[in-house]
């Protein structure tokens, strides 16, 4: 606690330093501006090459019709226009793709906590409870795994199976629209490893001390979780958030190879839609829009999460 | 042992059954006959290694010995490429000074959130113009350049740890006359293991399950990949051969956990210090 408060104590002076320091800002010689470029080239080469330039393009693409055989036409705001009046399929994805990152994340984060701090008790064994539930977030999104969850939600899989061993009689889980994207949601909770780990990480770092003294104060557990673990976590949580709803926004493996974004579109993500305008259909130009509006929608749902971190995300006095 | 613990073993026990059932009874499938399939059962009543042998060559034309070598390849091309480049750019950040640094380094974090969508169709159609696709050169070129999948996150995490090794070792090579590369590659690189192991565990999950790149990059037979090859066989067959699927399933995560098994404290350490997705 001492050096948390030393450094607050530096940055304040730090800060009232700054409007003075902006004009020795100006450096007299970098030690090592060659060096430094040649080592970063290759990052530098992909950022323009593989990245910015791409993004321009895109930008440029999703005002255009361009279809890949044929050089593209300025369009305007066609594409857009399109999009948001008339492509009934943009919205049905686009909701698919929302109730989905609602349901599934919150679900994964919330396990991911409770789990990590049934973990946190000094448990003998921790280590092998802790590798068997990070196991279905290792494979969790490969085709493989995709396979197996087809036949497990299956007419004649391992779920209806042991619903019979209790007298119930399942259903196609898979093949309904109803439950379809259920499936998906539980594939991805199941996952929840990884971020059980980095919950179990924060955990760590909250001091004892804290739950001591409030034990002493006569806290109940209840009161301490709300009081001190939530708090104390919260940084954890918003970064575990964010993290989790843009690769939410991003689910494709899982939805192509169970559902194919059936039955009748029940799971028809986002990202699968993209794919099927842009390699199926190769309307490069329509699929570039709908990629930036994704990244918009992505980007909207992250600033929400950070504006909204103002309220609920405690930082530490001095802490960073 | 107090009652409460009792309580929350028990508790752990049941839950890490329900988490690995699918895995185990998966693993025991691969094994079991087909009118045993649809058991609840784990365990195969007669094991029999039909499933593995059938399921191997059942993709006409292609053993998946090839679609193995085809995906060894390309990840060795990949984690080769990743680990040179992505521990170059770290070291420029984390111990060169030169114009500009930090601005770039803010790069990095922005770009580390990007989601890809919006690159896929101008890179697919620069890759196309080179006459790449088809090849694995949309995968190994972004990774030497420090890109692909997780580049950003690799350089994030090397250049953390880098900051950690203490600076006195450059200076006193520096003394002795050791170039900037020399630091690298003499002082840095060795010291760098444990991260690298790190990194290259990673680079070598994500691209084994990389499957829209794949899908979209390759598209003969002869140069698909693992997961390829499986998403062809579910659906090349209208009655699908459930008992061969899991078999090749189950094979092809094997190298993840075997990596798992023997890296579990980089794995799982890396996941918590950096938050990488797992």
């Amino acid at each position: 606690m001492e050096t948390t408060n030393e450094s607050a104590i530096n940055n304040a002076s730090v800060e009232q330093k700054l409007p003075f320091k902006k004009f020795r800002v100006k450096r007299k010689k970098w030690e090592t501006p060659y060096a430094g470029y040649l080592f970063l080239s290759p990052w530098l080469i992909g950022l323009f090459l593989l990245t910015l330039y791409p993004m321009i393009q895109s930008v440029y693409f999703s005002f255009t019709d361009y279809s890949l055989l044929e050089a593209p036409n300025w369009v305007g705001l066609e594409n857009y226009k399109t999009i948001f009046l008339e492509d009934k399929l943009f919205y049905k994805s686009l909701t698919i793709t929302i109730i989905f990152v609602v349901i599934a994340v919150p679900l994964k984060l919330i396990f991911a906590l409770l789990i990590a701090m049934v973990l946190n008790q000094r448990i003998k064994g921790l280590s092998i409870y802790r590798t068997m539930i990070y196991l279905p977030s290792l494979i969790g999104t490969s085709v493989a795994v995709a396979i197996l969850w087809t036949n497990i939600f299956g007419k004649d899989g391992l779920i209806n199976g042991v619903l019979a061993l209790f007298g119930l009689t399942g259903m196609n889980w898979i093949g309904s629209p109803d439950t379809a994207l259920g499936t998906i949601i539980v594939l991805v909770v199941w996952q929840f490893g990884s971020s059980m780990v980095i919950f179990l990480a924060g955990l760590k770092q909250i001091s004892a001390e804290l739950y001591e003294a409030s034990a002493i104060d006569g806290a109940s557990k209840v009161k301490q979780f709300f009081n001190i673990t939530l708090p104390m976590l919260s940084p954890v949580i918003l970064f575990n958030l964010v993290l989790q709803t843009i690769q939410g926004f991003q689910i494709f493996t899982q939805a192509f190879v169970i559902t194919k974004g059936g039955p009748i579109q029940s799971t028809y993500m986002f990202t699968l839609y993209l794919y099927e305008k842009a390699f199926a259909g190769f309307e490069m130009g329509y699929a570039s829009a709908l990629a930036w509006i994704l990244l918009i929608i992505i980007g909207v749902f992250t600033a929400i999460i950070f504006i909204s971190s103002k309220y609920w995300v405690f930082y530490q006095e001095g802490g960073k | 042992m107090n009652k409460k613990k009792w309580l929350g073993h028990l508790f752990l026990i049941i839950l890490s059954l329900i988490m690995v059932y699918p895995i185990l009874w998966w693993i025991g499938a691969a094994f079991k006959t087909n009118d045993e399939l649809n058991s609840v059962n784990i365990f195969p009543s007669s094991p029999t290694l039909t499933n593995f042998i059938d399921g191997w060559t059942a993709i006409a034309g292609f053993s998946f010995t090839h679609f193995y070598i085809n995906t060894f390849a390309l990840i060795l091309g990949v984690l080769f490429t990743t680990l040179i480049s992505c521990s170059l750019v770290a070291f420029a950040f984390a111990r060169l000074d030169f114009p500009l640094r930090n601005f770039w380094f803010a790069i990095v974090l922005v770009t580390l959130m990007l989601p890809s969508q919006v690159t896929l169709v101008p890179q697919y159609d620069l890759f196309n113009a080179f006459g790449w696709i088809n090849t694995y050169l949309p995968f190994i070129v972004p990774h030497s350049l420090a890109g692909g999948i997780g580049g950003t996150f690799f350089i994030f995490l090397l250049v953390q740890f880098i900051r950690g090794i203490p600076r006195e070792l450059d200076e006193a090579a520096k003394m002795d006359g050791c170039s900037w590369f020399g630091i690298y590659f003499r002082i840095i690189l060795p010291l760098m293991k444990p991260p690298l192991v790190t990194v290259g565990i990673y680079c070598f999950l994500w691209n084994w399950d990389d499957f829209l790149g794949h899908l979209i990059y390759i598209n003969s037979v002869d140069k698909y990949t693992v997961g390829l090859a499986l998403k062809m066989f579910v659906d090349s067959n209208s009655a699908v051969p459930w008992g061969q699927l899991f078999a090749m399933s189950l094979v092809s995560i094997i190298p993840a956990i075997i990596i798992f098994f023997f890296a579990q404290r980089h794995l799982v350490e890396g996941v918590a210090t950096t938050g990488l997705k797992g």
